[in-house]
């Protein structure tokens, strides 16, 4: 297939021109003082982070100097005016970056403000004082999160062609997908909606679940992604499923919530009751989306910071009794983490519906 | 760290009971396989969250 090849081609030279455009080379006095420990600790706090670039690998060179290979995205600054720049100039902090009249300069992996020698100051603390502008870059999660939402929209979109065009039977990567759907139709949605409701949560329930599903294997790649192991990401997910529960909630929801007894009591008999009943339920509407927010981004960044420990540990060790052991348990983890990042995508969107269920019921008064 | 040890010992139990139970229901009946599937992936899911909720607070 010649025109795959081309395809294939095309996106080799697109992106080794994008690397060798990121491979500058600039000097940095390399600190021998900082032991391994702490090196890869910073690694892996490091990689836990939000990033300005993709960074496949970094080496110190016979001169000294650090030489990062990766990715540059687009640094978005509003500071009295849109600035925008590519994060290779930032030069990961070891430069200041020379943008219009402003120099800015990242510090901890964030971008502050500062004058053209670089100088940042410090409170007691140890937080830098300088102005940070407000920042709206693209960073390595926001790219990410827009490169699977075009993926999925690829997918799913060339799989809803394929019905149209074989007359109801899936075609290519649509045979993979199609039992995928049906399941969270049939297995996730009907028996917690109910057979009735369940259809205008269906295209929520199918997003977030590839979504999650999605963002969290490309975790796992080297390209040191961690979207759903942030907390901001996973608070956004969980909102979105807070806001669609109160949204479409019935009025017997809001009943269960208010008045949970209904007409089995007195109304004199309730109020006591209901002094402790009232808040608890309120309460509630607000801790089943955190605990959906709370469990997603602590299960992948447990996820990440294991193996990540885990593949440090063949450089503390250093053994060839030490480093095959670890190796073998980051691999065993790399496999139970495959299964981790669709459990959690499965979890999430059970939960969700789980939830949608209760907005959605409508029974007879008992 | 004794805090954080004391949590997992905790989650490993609940959720260790949680797939016990569930084996030994689908053993009683392999009919409702999904179904118990299911409410033990939520159960597990629930303690899990506290266990996370807990060694964050830790």
């Amino acid at each position: 297939m010649p025109s795959v090849l081309n395809k294939f081609l095309l996106l080799f030279v697109l992106l080794t021109t994008i690397f060798s455009a990121h491979n500058t080379l600039y000097a940095k006095e390399t600190d021998s003082s900082k032991d391994l420990k702490t090196e890869i600790k910073d690694y892996i706090s490091h990689h836990l982070e939000d990033a300005y670039d993709f960074s496949l690998f970094s080496y110190t060179n016979d001169d000294g100097k650090h030489v990062y290979i990766g990715i540059p995205l687009p640094v978005i600054l509003w500071d009295g005016g849109l600035q925008v720049f590519s994060s290779s100039k930032l030069h990961h902090g070891e430069s200041v970056a020379h943008v219009g009249d402003n120099y800015y300069k990242l510090d901890h992996g964030k971008i502050y403000k500062t004058d053209a020698q670089g100088t940042i100051t410090y409170d007691e603390t140890n937080h830098a004082t300088n102005i940070a502008p407000l920042d709206i870059s693209i960073t390595k999660g926001v790219a990410s999160m827009i490169l699977i939402a075009l993926l999925m929209f690829w997918i799913f979109r060339s799989l809803a062609k394929s019905y149209v065009e074989n007359k109801g039977v899936p075609a290519g990567i649509g045979r993979f997908f199609e039992p995928i759907v049906l399941y969270i139709r049939d297995d996730i949605a009907r028996p917690n909606i109910g057979d009735k409701k369940h259809g205008k949560y269906m295209s929520f329930l199918l997003t977030v679940f590839f979504f999650i599903w999605f963002l969290n294997l490309v975790g796992l790649t080297p390209l040191g992604v961690n979207v759903t192991g942030n907390i901001a990401v996973t608070f956004g997910l969980a909102l979105l499923t807070f806001v669609i529960t109160n949204f479409t909630g019935t009025k017997d929801y809001w009943l269960h919530i208010f008045d949970p007894l209904g007409s089995s009591m007195k109304w004199y008999a309730k109020i006591p009751l209901y002094i402790i009943l009232i808040p608890i339920e309120v309460l509630g509407i607000f801790i089943k989306p955190f605990s959906l927010l709370i469990r997603l981004y602590a299960n992948m960044q447990a996820g990440h910071i294991v193996l990540m420990s885990l593949i440090g540990l063949m450089f503390i060790f250093k053994s060839w009794l030490g480093s095959p052991l670890s190796f073998g348990l980051a691999f065993a983890i790399s496999l139970i983490e495959l299964l981790v990042a669709l459990l959690q995508a499965y979890i999430f969107t059970m939960l969700s519906a789980l939830y949608f269920g209760f907005a959605a019921e409508e029974h007879e008064h008992h | 760290m004794v805090g954080a040890g004391l949590v997992v010992i905790g989650v490993g139990m609940g959720i260790g009971r949680i797939g016990g139970s569930a084996m030994e229901a689908i053993g009683r009946q392999p009919d409702a396989y999904g179904k118990i599937q299911t409410a033990m992936l939520i159960a597990a899911a629930l303690v899990e969250g506290i266990g996370f909720a807990a060694l964050f607070a830790v």
